[in-house]
């Protein structure tokens, strides 16, 4: 499986957010976003969800499933945990499993993987930051899916859950996965591929700067 | 699970929980018609004349008020992004929620409407047909309003905006709605010609609503 772009552009707004951004990614290989903040490494993940439209160039996924759109097979975690703090930890993550179709909803293994197997009757909306995000990581396990998206995974996580998050990222690559994330910290991936989104100058900031 | 049936489960959970919209709504309604007669007056004639028009008033802005999170907290939180993205068709998901929704916010009117007609002075004939009406009514004010939600899903405060943009869409079904139950009261009009007609707009509504709804949708989150 192979997921590659050649000269996306995105427009947001009315303004150009990055433009002839290129990259390649294989099965087992990962790819880390960095740029500052506002370079458009959010931008360029819901892009390749589809829930961006790709204003110019080529999104491409070969070796998928034909009959699937990219999203389909591909885990979002963005910046927001998708869960309803009415709901408890395990109804809320049986309810995403049962949406994203896993067959036999078994929330134990994903659950006690993230270290949140106690609190499994707890509200979410007592949840802290950290196992909000470890919730939703837990999402990623449940149900198998090729492509993971990652916007800024590490945040709010502990140095503990930093580390368990790597081998879970690490187990996804043996899988037959692949991995995008944004990040400014450290992944914990060796070999990772490095995406500059910074040093991709765009029309007008080119402009500016002359 | 199918997704179809876990995004059903799902609402109706959070529908009847603590801070959820069903028990509001039902609330609501219970005291608007029951304020009626305190502002009328022991008028019993002009009770039971205005009578189905009123439930059908309160009925109206009842299954209008928790609309408006329908799509916005899924938007707020983040889930409506991974629900655009899944293999479920957004029309069926739609309908899915809207159907979520009148089972928590509609149907809970109809099974009050009985007990709280007796303040209104309708008689059991006028209270069964007007449970008929509201049966096939209410329906359609759920999924007209559900093209409302979806058009306010990204605004802050959109509830007035829902409102000022649904009520109208609704003049319709009040209208048959209400001279369909009327007939069964005064026996005036045969109550077959208003009733079959507000079947009609439902099943309009129901087909018209998740296809607009989803295609707002899309075209908000662009």
């Amino acid at each position: 499986m192979r997921l590659s772009a050649s000269d996306l552009a995105c427009r947001r707004g009315g303004r150009e957010v990055f433009a002839g951004v290129s990259f390649s990614v294989r099965t087992g290989e990962a790819l880390a976003i960095r740029g500052r903040n506002g370079a458009g490494k959010s931008s360029l993940l819901r892009m390749v969800v589809g829930l961006i439209r790709v204003a110019a160039g080529r999104l491409a996924l070969e070796g998928g499933d034909p009959e699937m759109m990219l999203g389909e097979q591909a885990h979002y975690l963005g910046h927001q945990d998708a869960l309803k703090p009415s709901l408890s930890v395990g109804e809320n993550l049986r309810f995403w499993s049962g949406f994203l179709g896993a067959a036999a909803a078994d929330i134990g293994a994903p659950l006690a993987a993230v270290g949140l197997e106690a609190l499994v009757d707890l509200p979410a909306a007592y949840l802290s930051a950290g196992q909000r995000r470890r919730l939703s990581i837990a999402r990623l396990l449940a149900v198998k899916r090729p492509i993971w998206l990652l916007d800024e995974p590490t945040s709010t996580l502990d140095a503990a859950a930093q580390e368990r998050l790597g081998e879970f990222m690490r187990a996804h690559l043996d899988g037959g996965g692949l991995i995008m994330a944004a990040t400014h910290g450290v992944l914990g991936l060796e070999g990772a591929q490095e995406l500059q989104l910074d040093q991709i100058p765009s029309p007008q900031a080119a402009e500016a700067s002359s | 699970m199918s997704p179809l049936a876990a995004i059903l489960v799902r609402d109706i959970r959070i529908a009847v929980r603590v801070g959820g919209g069903a028990l509001i709504g039902v609330l609501f309604f219970l005291v608007v018609v029951t304020l009626t007669p305190f502002a009328l007056g022991p008028d019993i004639v002009l009770l039971k004349r205005i009578g189905p028009a009123i439930l059908w008033l309160a009925a109206l802005l009842a299954s209008l008020l928790a609309l408006d999170r329908l799509f916005a907290a899924d938007h707020e939180d983040g889930s409506l992004d991974l629900i655009l993205m899944g293999r479920a068709p957004l029309e069926l998901v739609v309908a899915a929620k809207g159907l979520a929704h009148w089972l928590t916010t509609g149907l809970p009117l109809i099974i009050a409407a009985p007990l709280i007609g007796l303040l209104l002075n309708l008689d059991g004939r006028a209270e069964a047909a007007l449970m008929l009406t509201f049966l096939v009514g209410t329906p359609a004010l759920t999924f007209i309003g559900l093209i409302g939600a979806a058009i306010a899903v990204t605004l802050r405060r959109g509830g007035l905006l829902l409102a000022v943009l649904v009520l109208p869409l609704t003049v319709p079904v009040l209208i048959f709605g209400v001279a369909a139950a009327n007939a069964a009261v005064a026996g005036s009009v045969p109550f077959g010609n208003p009733f079959t007609i507000l079947c009609a707009l439902t099943l309009a509504s129901l087909v018209v609503g998740p296809f607009a709804a989803a295609a707002a949708l899309r075209q908000e989150m662009e």
